[in-house]
């Protein structure tokens, strides 16, 4: 009975952004206005009724009922309870009822909080956002029922695949939902201000705030997902270009521009086109990750439909909504007139600079992505990894980040470049000192080099343009892009080194063995067998010193899980300040003498962590100028409370003295 | 120094435009340099990549053609589609699923004695996740195994 009211609720919930898209629509138009009133409490219910059918999703497989489909194919009685529960979105049904839940509920947020844009924008963001819902809906009701019934009842389901059962993906595909589905938001709110023709500072500002939530999302999640990568899949390496990565670097990179241009917009009233542009380019990059990552045209753990139908169905809604959304731009772009001008030596100049980049990385990306797509499509197999993406990338973000070194210190509208150089001795001293340094490490390589030098001349330099205030008393929202940007250069700092310093040790190990990899020494101590809930694993037991320091122990296994049958390396990693000690248990190898050997991979990578780390200073930094905005928002709507409640008690007196002065 | 430009927006667009065609340009021009190309070994037999070029071969391993290197960690062994033999050694820990008879895609580079040199191999992960060359492998699979 269950999944049949789950089916329901989102028929339901479907109807409502039906309602959603008309009311809003109308209230639009002459005659329409009275409709307008039920726009919002509609998006809120309709955001509860999806969160609902989701809640009795994963009560389904919490409880393992066997008689729905998506629950016997892709669960299991004998796993533990949290991969249950994660397991409802490590499929492609449910990842499309998480999607459509974000999304109904960000509406719904948007519908109950929002109030600084004027109402007729507002009722055409919220139809905005039901048309886009309205497609996903139509996607899970027609093309991928979560709620379907499978006869006869199987004996037990067929598990989760093992690569997936891992704490990280219980937080990793939500938090990229939230990024991407955020995101939906910002469209909306453009294609609201272009219908209304309401592009201005007031429509940057109401935007920016659900841009930074979505950024800091997919900030958090990219994180996650290359820490993920880095530990689960054993290689060692923590970027590879994979499609499926850019699939969520590209939404990131567009909002990462769109952040920057909306402050413009915001602040100067200028790059208004150009703001509303990014906020179509944000989403439909959400949309296209969505499509390669689910429509089964590349393979990876993510592709989980292989229905054709399912692809099919995603390129049209993608060509619906990007290409609706473009044209609507084309028409509309005209309309919005010019903004404030500027110098190019000014606060926006640097920030256009920004924009110009991140979408030029944003589109070498892209083709890079699509490009073995379209030659397989004319009878040719590429793939197309790091040799490509790596410096064609560098070529845009290194000018990026050596406008990012003054950047933040100019003016807006006109300033001088005498004014700020000589701040600039300082990051320029701490460049040539780290390259030096690097240089001295034996570094030869070019990008490793920059990105070893330009990293801490970064960090530094970030922190300039707090010079003169008061520390304590600087704005949150300064700070906020004060850490972002040392974030930024801790994780190329990070970056570059895994490159520039990594060492690598394949070996096959006797028990009892000590090899070296750089500065530590690694002792096999014994390899046995050991058991957990669904699997089984050899399991080493490595006892490693750093520079004859003291003993630490790793336990690297390679498991064989039994449901489904599989088996991976589950690596084993050791922290310490300067870097990570990443171990790979392999097979078992007989030598010539029939003794047995074990294959051991061993890698030293000094200061690989701060990427990591990097990446979570710049969502902190994210983070904290939500913090000051959102506080901004509730100071003003306080006093606007408190000056009308003021005003309807002059009005009352006023209006009683005219009564009493009537009645005399 | 301001713009003094009239149009300040058809500067910006025209900044932006530029930018955008160089970086599509150098895309291109970087992709017909760094891309790796898809061969089986019929393909690399007859008309093989010219050294130093990363690509990817994909075939069968030829039933007891696996063999162990003394220092317990590389493998030789051939990749056929049942028209040619292709060489091929991996240094590293081996997938899970990688065994004789089965289906391998190695990235890597044909060595000069033509012996492939690959630094990785894919191999059929589990029954739902198969490198997607080798879905279309399945045909040369039972090619092979008509002729037993």
């Amino acid at each position: 009975m269950l999944p049949e009211i789950g089916l329901g609720l989102l028929w339901l919930a479907a109807a409502l952004a039906g309602l959603q898209l008309l009311a809003g629509g109308l209230s639009l138009t002459a005659n329409g206005k009275g409709m307008a009133g039920i726009v919002r409490p509609v998006a809120m219910v309709q955001g509860v009724l999806a969160a609902a059918a989701l809640g009795i999703l994963i009560w389904l497989f919490v409880e393992t009922d066997l008689s729905v489909k998506l629950v016997a194919e892709n669960s299991h009685s004998a796993k533990p309870l949290m991969f249950k529960i994660a397991g409802t979105w490590g499929n492609h049904e449910g990842s499309m009822l998480l999607w459509v839940t974000v999304m109904g509920l960000g509406g719904a947020f948007v519908a109950a909080v929002e109030r600084r844009l004027p109402e007729p924008t507002m009722m055409a963001t919220l139809a905005g956002q039901a048309f886009v819902s309205l497609g996903f809906y139509a996607f899970l009701l027609f093309a991928s029922n979560p709620f379907a019934r499978l006869y006869p009842v199987p004996e037990d389901g067929n598990g989760l695949n093992p690569l997936l059962q891992d704490p990280g993906l219980a937080f990793h595909p939500p938090t990229l939902y939230l990024g991407y589905v955020g995101l939906s938001i910002a469209f909306s709110f453009a294609i609201g201000a272009l219908i209304t023709r309401q592009v201005g500072p007031d429509f940057a500002r109401a935007m920016r705030p659900w841009v930074l939530g979505a950024w800091i999302f997919l900030t958090v999640g990219i994180t996650a997902g290359s820490y993920w990568a880095y530990y689960v899949l054993g290689w060692g390496g923590w970027w590879f270009w994979d499609p499926v990565e850019n699939a969520s670097l590209m939404p990131w990179l567009a909002a990462t521009a769109l952040l920057h241009s909306a402050s413009v917009l915001a602040a100067r009233n200028a790059l208004r086109a150009w703001t509303v542009m990014l906020g179509v380019v944000a989403f439909s990059m959400s949309m296209v990750g969505t499509f390669l990552v689910r429509s089964g045209i590349l393979t990876s753990v993510h592709a989980f439909a292989v229905d054709p139908r399912r692809g099919g169905f995603i390129l049209a809604l993608l060509a619906i909504y990007i290409g609706g959304a473009l044209l609507l731009f084309a028409l509309r772009a005209a309309t919005v007139t010019e903004g404030e001008r500027f110098a190019i030596t000014s606060r926006e100049g640097a920030l256009v600079f920004n924009n110009v980049m991140l979408s030029s990385i944003l589109g070498i990306t892209l083709i890079g992505t699509l490009y073995p797509l379209f030659t397989e499509a004319m009878g040719t197999k590429v793939s197309v990894g790091p040799p490509y993406f790596t410096p064609v990338s560098a070529m845009f973000a290194v000018p990026m980040f050596v406008v990012l070194l003054f950047g933040p210190m100019l003016r807006w509208r006109r300033d001088k470049f005498s004014r700020i150089s000589p701040l600039l001795a300082l990051p320029l001293v701490v460049a040539i000192a780290a390259g030096g340094w690097a240089l001295a490490m034996g570094v030869r390589h070019v990008l490793p080099l920059l990105g070893l030098a330009l990293g801490p001349a970064l960090v530094v330099a970030s922190f300039l343009p707090l010079r003169g205030r008061s520390v304590l008393r600087a704005p949150l929202s300064l700070w906020g892009m004060v850490i972002a940007h040392a974030g930024i250069g801790v994780a190329l700092f990070g970056m570059a080194s895994d490159s520039a310093f990594t060492v690598e040790r394949l070996v096959a190990a006797k028990v009892g063995e000590v090899n070296q990899v750089g500065p530590w020494s690694i002792k096999l101590a014994e390899v046995a067998p050991i058991a957990g809930p669904n699997w089984t694993a050899m399991e080493g037991v490595l006892k490693a010193r750093y520079d004859g320091g003291a003993e630490a122990t790793l336990r690297p296994q390679s498991r064989t899980f039994w449901a489904p049958l599989q088996t991976n390396a589950v690596s084993a990693l050791k922290t310490r300040w300067n870097g990570q000690l990443y171990t790979v248990l392999g097979d078992e190898t007989l030598s010539d003498k029939g003794e047995s050997r074990w294959q051991l991979r061993l890698w030293w990578k000094p200061y690989v962590p701060l990427i990591w780390i990097g990446g979570l200073l710049v969502a902190l930094g994210g983070g904290l100028a939500l913090l000051s905005r959102v506080a901004q928002d509730l100071k003003r709507r306080i006093a606007r409370r408190k000056g009308d409640h003021r005003r309807d008690e002059v009005t009352a007196l006023v209006q009683g003295d005219t009564v009493r002065g009537d009645a005399a | 120094m301001a713009v003094r430009a009239k149009h300040q927006r058809l500067v910006l667009l025209g900044i932006a435009l530029v930018a955008l065609i160089g970086a599509g340009l150098l895309a291109t021009w970087a992709l017909r340099s760094q891309a790796s190309y898809f061969y089986v070994p019929a393909d690399m037999a007859a008309n093989p990549p010219e050294a130093d070029r990363a690509v990817r071969l994909g075939g069968m391993v030829e039933r007891g053609s696996m063999k162990n290197a003394p220092d317990g960690i590389t493998v030789n062994f051939i990749v056929t589609d049942g028209k040619a033999r292709i060489p091929v050694r991996f240094a590293g820990i081996r997938p899970a699923l990688f065994v004789e008879g089965s289906g391998v895609v190695a990235e890597g580079k044909l060595g000069p004695d033509g012996t492939f040199v690959a630094d990785n191999l894919l191999a059929k992960h589990d029954e739902k996740y198969v490198p997607r060359e080798m879905k279309d492998m399945q045909q040369a699979r039972k090619a092979i195994e008509n002729t037993k």
